[in-house]
């Protein structure tokens, strides 16, 4: 096995074991309930946090680095909230965000062709 | 109480996941055009969906292993970015039936998704194992099955659609955050902060290196207890449903 192979393994184990460790243990062994209202209240945000940097800036990014891409990503985006704040399902958010972003790609291509 | 939850059959439990694993399908197939994409190889993609069932955790998990990160950033940035799948446990374990022993906590806790538990949580009666084990067998197999398809076949796509593919996933994390921020000024603060944290983090990595999983527990800690601090919510609201 090589170096890269073995990191490459290890890493997947970390991320699994971490993984279900968090998913595991409050089920299997924690029984009490958590009283502190700080830990509660950062618990609740955490989600949102992470999901929206996760999100800004690597979003503008996600179909390529070229101008053209991040314009691309940009209608994608855009396309994303606008849905998001009408409250569509997760799948038709995703997929019109892929579609908005397509869209985007076909019109730069054939401007620059023109 | 016995009756209802009788009727929370293995088989309800799989008719009630399909959505899910329909959602997840596409998900997980670019999912799997992006590993392989960052030069991970096929078989790790899959292995990776089928070891940990879990959107954002996988995608920053692939973004540390592409950059070559180590261990302990592994370890910390799926320890913060997974946080919420204890607050669910912690959550669903108040509503499991008494046939839910240890033995079923310990194997279905492994399937604790955002999705899975806001459905098992929605339920009137208290839940028994079969229903939850129906309702994670469907999108376990499309998200290992989706992932696996991506992998191997998103090459053969245009590189076109694949690039449009790749804001997928960004679609679903705007679409969990939204709905929520449009009721909850907290959340949609905590949101704000942690987007601009993130872009000055992006912004600085320019010139001296901040890995993205470093990255995201950064945000996270400081928006998160940004928004403890500032926007409590009452005993009554703190539950971790989406």
């Amino acid at each position: 096995m090589n170096d890269s192979t073995f990191y490459l393994i290890m890493s997947i184990l970390v991320m699994a074991l971490v993984t279900y460790l968090i998913r595991m243990l409050p089920l299997a062994v924690f029984r009490k309930k958590i009283r502190s209202q700080f830990a509660l209240n950062f618990l609740y945000y955490v989600p949102y946090a992470v999901l929206s940097a996760m999100t800004i800036p690597a979003v503008f990014t996600s179909c390529g680095d070229s101008t053209a891409a991040i314009i691309s990503s940009a209608a994608g985006f855009l396309t994303a909230i606008i849905l998001s704040f009408a409250e569509k399902g997760l799948l038709t958010v995703a997929l019109s965000a892929c579609g908005a972003a397509f869209a985007a790609d076909l019109i730069t291509g054939w401007m620059n062709i023109v | 109480m016995s009756e209802q939850t009788e009727q929370l059959s293995y088989k309800k439990g799989l008719r009630d996941g399909l959505p899910i694993a329909l959602g997840y399908l596409s998900v997980s197939f670019t999912f799997g055009i992006t590993a392989v994409g960052m030069g991970i190889p096929p078989l790790a993609a899959i292995l990776i969906s089928m070891t940990n069932l879990t959107s954002a955790g996988q995608v920053q998990g692939i973004n540390i292993i592409a950059a070559g990160g180590g261990y302990i950033e592994m370890a910390l940035a799926q320890l913060v970015i997974n946080m919420r799948y204890a607050l669910m446990g912690i959550s669903l374990s108040q509503k499991l039936d008494n046939k839910y022993n240890l033995i079923h906590r310990i194997i279905s806790s492994f399937g604790i998704t955002d999705e899975i538990f806001a459905v098992a949580s929605g339920q009137k009666a208290d839940i028994p194992p079969r229903y939850m084990y129906g309702l994670i067998t469907l999108p376990y197999i499309f998200w290992a099955t989706g992932t696996a398809a991506g992998a191997l076949l998103g090459a053969i796509l245009p590189e076109s659609i694949q690039a449009a593919l790749g804001i997928a996933i960004y679609g679903m994390f705007i679409a969990i955050v939204i709905p929520p921020a449009k009721k909850s000024r907290g959340i949609l603060w905590v949101a704000l902060f942690s987007a601009l944290l993130s872009s000055v983090i992006a912004f600085i990595s320019q010139y001296i290196t901040i890995t993205s999983g470093i990255s995201v527990i950064i945000c996270a800690v400081i928006a998160a207890a940004f928004g403890a601090a500032f926007f409590p919510q009452k005993t009554g609201e703190v539950t971790a449903d989406e």
